[in-house]
């Protein structure tokens, strides 16, 4: 039975969440066909994720193989494809925890980067398990600078082979996933020489275990590479070559060539690789981003609402902690990110997809705003969501602590998003580079992409709003946050430009200005944010309460973000000292506003406990007794050699009661 | 790896600090014969081969358990054998046996030893003390229930008196009120101090403290009606059996119940304790320990990032030069030095509340507890504003330690993992703020109606004076210079003031919309918690600045008060908002300040590895291979790597399990 604090906050929803569901499916048809897949891997024990929380880790990384490849039966009976409608909820169902997906990066770098012979060669073997791929760029001294990477591939033209090597400690490879334990090739990124001369990074398919027995290949040293924050399911690896010989075939060479007499040929637009890094940077926002501020956010409202403590009135019961103030302040903003990034997201794909339609037919305009966009709201939106679980796990006092809570998991897993596929200040240092570039453009009246068309109307104002109220005006929050980011690109590119006329070089004038430049960058991201949310309110439909539980989101998504950063508003009097109190004023008034619509809202998610695996977060509420239940699993209470061991000497046992 | 040399970017930082770090050394440990006593602790327990083991990281949950309580066990004996009993040595010992982490006798030590001390009678001390010194008793505290933490009066385990048999009946009568985290009462104690709803005579008497025994002496078996048992894992804590106590109808003897203050007598009569305020004592004590443990946290990590950030290259600064060292980019400077300021900050702090605690401690000796109120207002806004802080600032460290931070071999997640709880533990944060506002918001009612106040909050009584002339109080003008830490503490005093001021006049508004006072305290605790922060905020730089003028080496001071400046100048630059909408800063300072933030970034960096090796953390105790003192880190996190459990056999066996039959049948 459903514990009837929380059931009663069902029963006051203003708005129909089975709409809402739909909404963020996109159409009740993908939510029924998204519930269909989870409902099939979930009730297969293959894939139970019911004691994780007590296993090592390399019993995680043996289930995690072993439903990778239960993965790959189920999907034939299933009459799932990788082209179906189906297959984008799998990894969703699977709550990540299965091994392989560095095998899906094998095959699509060789999709994207391969010549069609050798697609024909690969993919085939690739998509039968015949071999597991991984992808191995980055090394133990460098990430996200690529042109820093230090393994060499030298073409001999005698025997028509690269010979491969790590030459120096720092050039071994470090951290590509599946590559410490499972994988057979891997496509390693390495300087290519061909007479001496290097031609730079270009990516080589590179045989390292046997198919056989699994033995690793001469001149190969790989291993794991240690536990970490998260991902014990996942062999990250490393990888060490010494004189390791590949044929000349194995370069992948849709682009670029090296022909049997080792001249090197360079075809196509190399543009097309910042693509596919681009691509990558947008689709983990939402599996890997979203997904998990969303559980987190289910798991720490329904618990604020099971959870008693203390008294707001005097001979009362003891008030649900959703109740007090400082707990909708933690938890709510939250819950409004969540939605207001959703939105974003499917902005953002929905760019994307006109821009790789474009970029087939060699239309390469929308590319560098596409590049600028994606690095920053990477940045801006693994940054935020990281901060905001963590906020979750700590408003669930001491019980968010305990692994059975799931947040703890949770956290460590998407907390590594702020790191992996570039790092994000320098993502952010990106996109402010091609803002800088827009601004001095936009001045000189040339025409900028539509994303940064608001520089160009530098219209220097004071914030028109007169009370509260008019702080829930779209209008009025949207464009202060216009300003905060015009300001601040304009201003960041007058100081760079006073910077180098006063005769600094132009790099030190840039580092000079980094901090500045991030900041820039972030406000730009919030701003589009913003905009992109209260013009996607607008266009909701008025039925079923949606439209109007969303304005209030994204209004406090909106004031949330001038109260948590006023002095950025503050800065040059565009938000008055006294319109700041009426923000934050309106601001706290939504916060009891939202707080009664907080359950349905996160119930809108639609996460199966199953895929919560939350001790706290259960759609049921019965929270302590779960909490008991799990406990007494917990392989630390069969009894422990420690007792015979050292506490039975330690106490002396002279008495039998005290 | 003993033969190796230092890494050569290493040396050149070292060669070029314009100080002597074991000067600075000195200052942190409180003179030059604590540092050498701390060394000669550390080296006793680092150079004993009864502490050595295995990488923790590569243990199992029960094997981390295993090594602790192993540890922990020769600890005891050693500590006798050695003769250590200051407690200050004791925790340097325990410290570096255990390397900063838990350990499942820390409750016995650190809490039921303690409150046999303060709260048995004579004859339960007579009864207890010796064997639970002698580790025949293993005790822990058990206050926290599955439903209840901070608020103590919820608690629902029951102690009900049955005069016939002279006995306590202790019952867990529902789900949530089963005993929950208390450390060590998973498998090691064979006694607790529980806590629990004291019923005599048909009355509830409110919270008790009872020894209850556990396990049976000899097989350490459950006794029967004791249900005890492991929560289970959880973020970090793997040493500790953080554990579950059930109790049905369990009977103890009525002199089983702590009785130096409030007592039950045979026949059921209770009689009252005579004050209450003593136990504030304790808790003042223990949340002083958790800002100090925020500023050792914070250094470890900023250590570990520093060290690091000298060693890595990455990327170019100027075309066509080698790459430069993550050091020297201002984005990475502006991640660590304000954090490395912070630190220095908190360990002030830190030393500043223990020396307060002391010297009050001796006036309630002598019965005096004025004091006592400001002080533990204080201690429980420090200890939630710096572990909020620390613990953000762990996370930052580790961040800007790219991909290599994730790994376990930094030793980040590890200090993150055992310092996040104390946000949470010894009182939930955001209710330790909560505490500080209503002490902040009587001091500020009794200014207003003509009394001074004293101590930390003296700042208060500026408002009176001002309300003479009808002046918003943060409309004075105070001349800010911005190089001068005097005056920084200056605006951030104007700061607090403005905001307590809102603060308070926020809940009169509210008392004023006809609202019940509990509802009003909620609909402002918002804006309290922030008045408690900007509060705590002007006490910690309060505090810094005014350890300047004690540093008599030039050298040493000149650095000090660098990263002084950094500290106040960038929580400015942070929180700007409060100060241009209070007025106490234009817009053109807030530029000034951003800029000489970056200016002052600049200055810091050819000291900033010496300021961490100040910290003086020996490589063992760092554990980190990040932040080794020697910078040899590449070779070492190979080294490392190969330990890992998934490497123990070159062919996993997931390989013949699963892969090789799929393969077998495609």
């Amino acid at each position: 039975s459903v514990n009837p604090d929380l059931a009663s906050e069902r029963q006051t929803a203003s708005f129909c969440v089975e709409k809402l569901t739909a909404l963020l499916d996109g159409g009740a048809e993908q939510t029924r066909i998204r519930r269909a897949v989870v409902a099939a891997i979930q009730s297969d024990p293959v894939f139970s994720r019911e004691n994780q929380y007590f296993q090592t880790q390399n019993e995680r990384y043996e289930a995690a193989v072993r439903k990778a490849v239960h993965l790959q039966k189920k999907m034939h009976e299933m009459g799932w494809t990788e082209n179906g409608p189906e297959y984008k909820y799998i990894y969703r169902a699977l709550s990540g925890d299965v091994a392989f997906l560095l095998h899906r990066v094998f095959m699509r770098s060789i999709s994207v980067l391969g010549s069609d012979k050798q697609i024909a060669k690969w993919i085939p073997l690739a998509t039968q398990l015949r071999l597991i791929g991984s992808y191995a760029q980055t090394e133990l001294g460098h990430g996200t600078y690529l042109q820093g990477l230090e393994t060499t591939a030298v073409f001999d033209i005698a025997t028509q082979e690269f010979i491969l090597n790590t030459p120096k400690i720092s050039a071994m490879k470090w951290w590509p996933g599946d590559m410490g334990r499972s994988a057979t090739h891997t496509v390693v990124f390495a300087q290519l020489y061909i007479h001496g001369k290097c031609y730079g990074i270009h990516p080589f398919i590179v045989q390292i275990r046997s198919l056989q027995d699994h033995s690793l290949c001469p001149g190969i040293t790989a291993g794991d590479i240690g536990p970490k924050m998260n991902f014990e399911a996942i062999d990250n690896g490393y990888l060490m070559l010494k004189n390791v010989r590949i044929p000349r075939e194995n370069m992948l060479s849709k682009f670029c060539e090296v022909r049997p007499d080792g001249t090197y040929v360079r075809q196509g637009s190399q543009k097309i690789n910042y693509f596919t890094m681009t691509t990558v940077r947008i689709s983990l926002i939402s599996d890997e981003v979203l997904i998990p501020l969303m559980k987190a956010c289910t798991i720490a409202i329904r618990y604020s609402v099971v959870r008693r403590q203390s008294k707001l009135k005097p001979g009362e019961q003891e008030a649900k902690i959703l109740d007090y103030q400082t707990q909708q302040e933690k938890l709510l903003p939250q819950l409004a990110a969540a939605y207001a990034f959703h939105f974003i997201n499917d902005y953002l794909q929905e760019l994307f997809d006109r821009g790789y339609r474009e970029i087939q037919r060699k239309n390469f305009d929308m590319l560098p705003e596409l590049h600028a966009l994606s690095s920053g709201f990477k940045a801006v939106i693994t940054h935020h969501c990281t901060a905001a679980v963590e906020i979750c796990l700590r408003a669930c006092g001491g019980h968010g602590y305990s692994l059975l809570s799931g947040l703890p998991s949770l956290y460590t897993k998407i907390l590594a998003s702020c790191i992996y596929e570039g790092e994000n200040t320098i993502l952010l240092l990106q996109t402010a580079r091609f803002l800088i570039k827009c601004f001095m453009a936009a001045s000189a009246g040339q025409p900028v992409p539509p994303s940064v068309t608001y520089l160009a109307a530098v219209k220097p104002g004071k914030c028109p709003a007169k009370n509260k109220s008019d702080f829930l005006s779209p209008d009025i929050y949207t464009e202060a946050y216009q300003h905060v980011a015009v300001r601040l690109i304009s201003s960041t590119a007058a100081k760079l430009q006073d910077l180098i006329q006063s005769g600094a070089k132009k790099y030190d004038a840039w580092n000079q200005c980094t901090v500045q430049l991030v900041q820039a960058a972030k406000a730009h991201c919030h701003y589009i944010t913003v905009k992109n949310f209260a013009e996607t309110v607008e266009k909701l439909e008025t039925k079923a309460g949606i439209q109007r539980i969303m304005k209030h989101l994204c209004d406090l998504f909106a004031l949330h973000g001038i109260f948590s950063n006023t002095g950025a508003f503050l800065h040059d009097g565009y938000i008055s000292a006294a319109q700041m109190d009426m923000v934050t004023a309106s601001y706290l008034d939504l916060l009891a506003v939202i707080r009664k619509d907080a359950v349905p809202l996160v119930d809108a998610f639609d996460f199966t406990d199953k895929s919560l695996n939350s001790a706290l977060g259960s759609y049921d509420g019965q929270v302590y007794q779960r909490l008991y239940e799990w406990a007494q699993k917990s392989p630390t209470n069969k009894m422990s050699p420690a007792y015979e061991r050292y506490l039975k000497p330690l106490l002396h046992n002279t008495l039998s009661k005290l | 790896a003993a033969a190796m040399t230092m890494n050569a970017d290493l040396r050149r930082e070292r060669a070029a600090a314009t100080f002597q770090p074991l000067l600075l050394t000195h200052i942190l440990d409180g003179g030059p014969e604590r540092t050498r006593r701390r060394k000669e602790i550390e080296a006793l327990v680092l150079n004993d081969p009864d502490f050595q083991h295995e990488d923790l990281n590569f243990l199992s949950r029960s094997q981390r358990y295993e090594q602790a309580i192993r540890k922990s066990s020769l600890m005891v004996m050693k500590l006798r054998e050695y003769g250590i009993a200051d407690p200050e040595e004791i925790f340097w010992f325990k410290s570096f046996v255990h390397r900063g982490r838990p350990e499942p006798l820390d409750l016995h030590l650190g809490m039921f030893l303690p409150t046999l001390l303060t709260q048995a009678t004579p004859e339960q001390q007579d009864r207890f003390f010796m064997p639970a010194w002698n580790l025949e008793i293993i005790g822990t505290y058990a206050q926290t229930e599955m439903g209840h933490g901070t608020h103590l009066r919820g608690l629902e385990t029951t102690a009900t008196y049955d005069p016939s048999t002279q006995e306590f009946i202790l019952n867990s009568p529902t789900v949530t009120s089963i005993k929950w985290w208390p450390g060590g009462l998973g498998k090691t104690s064979n006694h607790a101090i529980v806590l629990a709803q004291l019923y005599t005579q048909g009355q509830c008497k409110g919270l008790h403290a009872f020894i209850v025994p556990l396990r049976q002496l000899g097989t350490h078996e459950p006794l029967p009606g004791i249900t005890v048992g492991d929560i289970g894992p959880k973020f970090g804590y793997d040493e500790m059996d953080n554990g579950y106590l059930k109790m049905d109808n369990f009977r103890i003897p009525r002199e089983n119940m702590l009785m130096k203050y409030a007592q039950v007598e045979p026949d059921g009569t209770y009689v009252k304790p005579v004050s209450d305020k003593l136990t504030y004592g304790t808790m003042v004590f223990i949340r002083s320990l958790i800002v100090g443990d925020s500023a050792r946290s914070l250094s470890r990590a900023c250590t570990i990032a520093i060290r690091y950030s000298a060693v890595r290259h990455q990327s170019e600064l100027k075309p066509g030069e080698p790459e430069p060292q993550i050091l020297d980019y201002q984005t990475q400077q502006y991640k660590l030095f304000p954090l490395l300021a912070t630190a220095y900050a908190f360990h002030f702090v830190g030393a500043y509340i223990k020396d307060t605690y002391h010297r009050i401690s001796g006036d309630i000796n002598e019965g005096d507890l004025s004091e006592l109120p400001e002080l533990h207002a204080l201690t429980a806004g420090l200890k939630a504003f710096t572990s909020w802080t620390a613990n953000a600032g762990i996370e930052e460290c580790r961040m800007a330690c790219g991909g290599h931070g994730y790994s376990r071999c930094s030793g980040i997640p590890d200090i993150y993992v055992t310092f996040t709880p104390s946000c949470t533990y010894e009182g939930e944060n955001t209710v330790m703020m909560l505490q500080t506002a209503r002490f902040l918001v009587k001091s500020y009612t009794q200014v207003s109606s003509g009394q001074q106040v004293t101590g930390m909050v003296s700042y208060l009584n500026d408002l009176s004076r001002q309300r003479i002339q009808p002046q918003h109080v943060a409309a004075r003008t105070v001349t800010v210079r911005i190089n001068d830490p005097v005056s920084l503490v200056e605006a951030y005093k104007a700061r607090a003031a403005r905001l307590v001021e809102a603060a308070a006049k926020n809940l009169q508004a509210e008392l004023n919309h006809r609202k019940s006072k509990e509802d009003a305290w909620n609909r402002t605790s918002v804006d309290l918690v922030r008045a408690s922060e900007a509060h705590c905020h002007y006490v910690v730089v309060k505090l810094f600045a005014a350890k300047l003028s004690e540093v008599s080496n030039a050298a040493v001071r000149a650095v000090l008060t660098d990263l002084c400046l950094l500290y106040a100048l960038f929580g400015i630059s942070k929180n700007t908002g409060d100060f241009l909408q209070a007025g106490i800063l234009t817009s053109a300072q807030i530029t000034q300040v951003n800029q000489h933030v970056k200016e002052l970034l600049a200055v810091i960096r050819p000291n900033a590895v010496a300021l961490v090796d100040s910290f003086d953390f020996h490589d063992v105790h760092l554990g980190s291979v990040l932040g080794r003192y020697d910078g040899n880190v590449y070779e070492n996190m190979f080294e490392w790597a190969k330990k890992s459990p998934l490497n123990k056999t070159q062919v996993h066996e997931s390989f013949h399990k699963h892969l090789k039959p799929m393969q077998a049948k495609l």
